[in-house]
């Protein structure tokens, strides 16, 4: 056990912090639910890219850093210190990406990541369906195979980003005789092919998040077809792999956040109720803990460890925290909790409620955790199913 | 940056394991609370074979200089077991206040004897109002109004206060302070004290996630077996989801033990503030772990024939010991929001 950070990793901190100081927009961006705020962080997304900062885990050939997951925690950490904005190509960058690494031909290699790096082409996830949440084996929608087109049908929805992004992934079912995991195949769709309509869904803030997909007789051509016919719940599973699941809420997020609550209560502090300031302090232990158990997880993998189920305790775990968190700040806000963004009187109070009301969709998404502690109790626990 | 254990430690780790499989079973702890003593010198020689209680103590003394990293996964066990005795209190505060004293003669005279397993050592400490396993006690390290002093275990008149553990019992000491007993004062006994405090309280956690594991382990194993609607109740997602959420507070609770273990070999000057966020999330883990083994066990839990109230007694008992889990967090929160004490982020730096 050596807890220090190296001087190497030291460099690549100060080398980040630098680049970030210099780069990050001095006003937050709008959001990126928006047409506008979309827009604008696909222009950071570029010139992250050009800082060769977008692909920090990528291999150098595809024009990432190569680096590890302890150099990517270390950037991580510097970029929510700067503040900097959301992630609007995630999809492409932590899931499409290595998948596409892993399972591509080499067209299809030099076809797509060069676009995801520089967030030209940004992608959405299209796996849940209306019958197809928690259990996703229940998918539905069809792709038929048409000479060298696929002739796809169904309905897909719930996709993040889906209103403005450019493509999608998804599975479909390719063989209509199939069952469950059988059967599916891995297919990338472009958001503008014929047949392809995509409908916005105003999110609980009232924003276009996420979107529903539907397919009538949809024309895609089979050269977007990932990995083999029939073979797509295991490039899916590959996708949302629990590596991935690990990066894909990094701890430096919660750090900060728990940070700005502390700042919050130091402001406000005073006369406020003391089982607040416990629960600041609770707030503060969580974003620590969930840390380190990424360093040590990471740790455990560059030395050639493995994740499996475990990914469930995290899952469960940084979302129940966010929740909580946010909890603490609206009960430290008072009365002006329910204030929007754009309240004249709101300062950055909005934040915290923006906030909130996303932290209460983490235990919904990336499996829901009721789901999560099914896995706990049988893979890890062993209990009976 | 490396946050592993290397193949020694697990090796450490699983020596120590057999052993207490083998003879710390359940049925030898019940076996004990019913002796005098309450104690197993045999249990003591064995595990001082493996080098648990010479383990901080220099080489010189007869011990392996190690550190604190180097004893965290063996204390776990020890909770797991749920050891009876003073393990914490002497392996894990008396032998490091001993090296740290400076005073050779008396560190000369007890830390090869400790080492050996031919003496036993507990610590009092204003933030315990009891002495823990006194009644065993060669040497008892007390302190008095800011002085720090070393007792002889034949000098001190101890009265047992009967506990809900009888794994940990407690004692209320009559003894005379007196400048030959006298070890530190001033700045020197101050430091050797809060570092007492901090190391007893970590101490506590590892056993706290041992005890919260077992108890664990305990119910999984229970609600295989027993069958309730024709089936094992725990198929039952209700049963599921109550153990799922106490495995997630003991992983969590795990890398702040480990950090805490590291600061404190370190001597960082964070080490108070990481002790008390593993003292306070262990506690809630292992008290969580107590309340849940129970309900899944139903009426069996509820009684004295059932093995996990062994378990569920340390967690109490531990939970309260060397700062309470309410204690700590207080402590973070001076820490973090007030910053009366050195804490700091793990790898972020806020602007
Ligand atoms: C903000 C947000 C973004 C999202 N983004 C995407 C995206 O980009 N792409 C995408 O494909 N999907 C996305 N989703 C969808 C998400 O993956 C699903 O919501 C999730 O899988 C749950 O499915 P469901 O909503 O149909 O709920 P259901 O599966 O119907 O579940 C409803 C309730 O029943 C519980 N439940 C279901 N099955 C069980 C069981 N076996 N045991 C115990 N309880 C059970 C659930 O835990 C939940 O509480 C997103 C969702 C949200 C909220």
């Amino acid at each position: 056990m050596d807890l220090a950070f190296t001087p190497e990793l030291k460099a690549f901190r100060a080398e980040a912090r630098e680049w970030l100081d210099a780069n990050v927009p001095a006003e937050p961006l709008p959001s990126l639910d928006t047409k506008e705020g979309f827009a604008l962080h696909r222009e950071w997304e570029r010139k992250l890219n050009d800082g060769r900062w977008a692909m920090v885990p990528w291999p150098v050939e595809y024009g990432g850093r190569g680096a590890n997951l302890i150099e990517w925690l270390v950037f991580e950490e510097e970029y929510y210190r700067a503040g900097a904005p959301n992630r609007v190509n995630q999809n492409g960058i932590f899931l499409l990406g290595p998948t596409l690494m892993e399972y591509g031909s080499d067209e299809q290699k030099a076809r797509f990541l060069p676009k995801i790096a520089s967030s030209e082409e940004v992608w959405a996830q299209g796996w849940s369906e209306p019958n197809a949440g928690s259990d996703m084996a229940a998918i539905r929608s069809t792709a038929r195979r048409e000479g060298d087109h696929f002739i796809i049908n169904g309905q897909k929805t719930w996709a993040s980003r889906g209103a403005f992004a450019d493509w999608l992934f998804c599975i479909f079912r390719t063989d209509p005789e199939s069952q469950r995991h059988r059967g599916l195949t891995f297919i990338l769709v472009p958001l503008d092919a014929p047949g392809v309509t995509v409908r916005p869904i105003p999110q609980l803030d009232g924003e276009t998040g996420f979107a529903e997909v539907f397919f009538e007789d949809a024309k895609v051509h089979t050269e977007n077809q990932l990995g083999e016919e029939g073979g797509g719940w295991k490039v899916a599973m590959a996708t949302a792999g629990f590596e991935r699941g690990l990066m894909l809420r990094s701890p430096a997020r919660f750090q900060a956040t728990a940070a700005r609550l502390v700042e919050l209560y130091r402001k406000i502090g005073g006369d406020a109720d003391p089982a607040l300031r416990d629960a600041v302090a609770r707030a503060w232990v969580n974003a620590e803990a969930y840390c380190l158990n990424t360093y040590q997880t990471a740790s455990r993998l560059i030395a050639g460890g493995s994740i499996g189920s475990e990914a469930s305790l995290n899952k469960i775990f940084w979302s129940e925290m966010d929740v909580q968190m946010h909890e603490t700040a609206l009960s430290l806000l008072g009365a002006r909790a329910e204030l929007l963004a754009h309240a004249p009187e709101a300062g950055d109070v909005g934040n915290w409620l923006d906030g909130y009301l996303f932290s209460l969709a983490g235990p919904i998404y990336a499996g829901t955790n009721e789901i999560q502690r099914n896995v706990i109790a049988e893979r890890l626990l062993g209990l009976p199913r | 940056m490396d946050f592993t254990f290397s193949e020694d430690h697990e090796m450490f780790r699983e020596s120590v394991r057999g052993l207490l499989d083998r003879e710390c079973t359940a049925d030898a702890v019940r076996a004990l609370w019913d002796t005098d003593s309450g104690r197993s010198n045999e249990l003591w020689s064995k595990l001082t074979e493996l080098g648990l209680f010479g383990l901080m103590a220099p080489e010189s003394d007869g011990g392996l200089a190690m550190n604190e990293v180097d004893l965290v996964l063996p204390l776990i066990e020890t909770g797991y077991a749920a050891v009876p005795g003073p393990v914490v209190e002497c392996a894990a505060v008396a032998v490091p206040l001993l090296r740290d004293l400076g005073d050779t003669k008396l560190s000369g005279k007890w830390l090869p004897a400790i080492a050996a397993g031919e003496a036993v050592a507990t610590v009092g400490h204003d933030a315990n109002q009891f002495v823990a396993d006194a009644h065993i006690a060669d040497l008892l390290l007390l302190p008095h109004e800011g002085t720090l002093h070393a007792v002889d275990g034949a000098a001190v008149k101890a009265t047992h206060q009967p506990t809900n553990d009888p794994s940990r019992r407690l004692y209320t000491i009559d003894w005379s302070p007196s400048e030959t007993t006298c070890i530190a004062r001033g700045d020197g006994a101050h430091s050797l004290l809060s570092d007492a405090l901090d190391r007893g309280a970590w101490g506590c956690a590892a056993q706290l996630l041992g005890v919260a594991q077992r108890m664990v382990d305990i119910a999984v194993l229970y609600a295989t077996q027993r069958e309730q609607f024709g089936k094992p109740i725990g198929s039952f997602q209700a049963i599921k989801h109550l153990l799922a959420n106490v495995q997630v507070k003991i992983e969590f609770a795990k890398p702040l033990l480990y950090r805490a273990a590291n600061s404190l070999a370190e001597g960082a000057d964070t080490r108070s503030a990481d002790v008390s966020q593993a003292k306070a999330v262990a506690g809630e883990a292992a008290s969580l772990g107590a309340k849940t083994s129970l309900q899944v066990h139903g009426a069996i839990g509820y009684t004295w024939e059932c093995d996990l109230q062994i378990w569920m007694k340390r967690a109490w008992s531990l939970e309260l010991a060397w700062g309470s889990t309410a204690w700590h967090r207080a402590r973070v929160a001076e820490a973090v929001i007030d910053g009366k004490l050195p804490a700091r982020s793990f790898g972020f730096e806020p602007r």
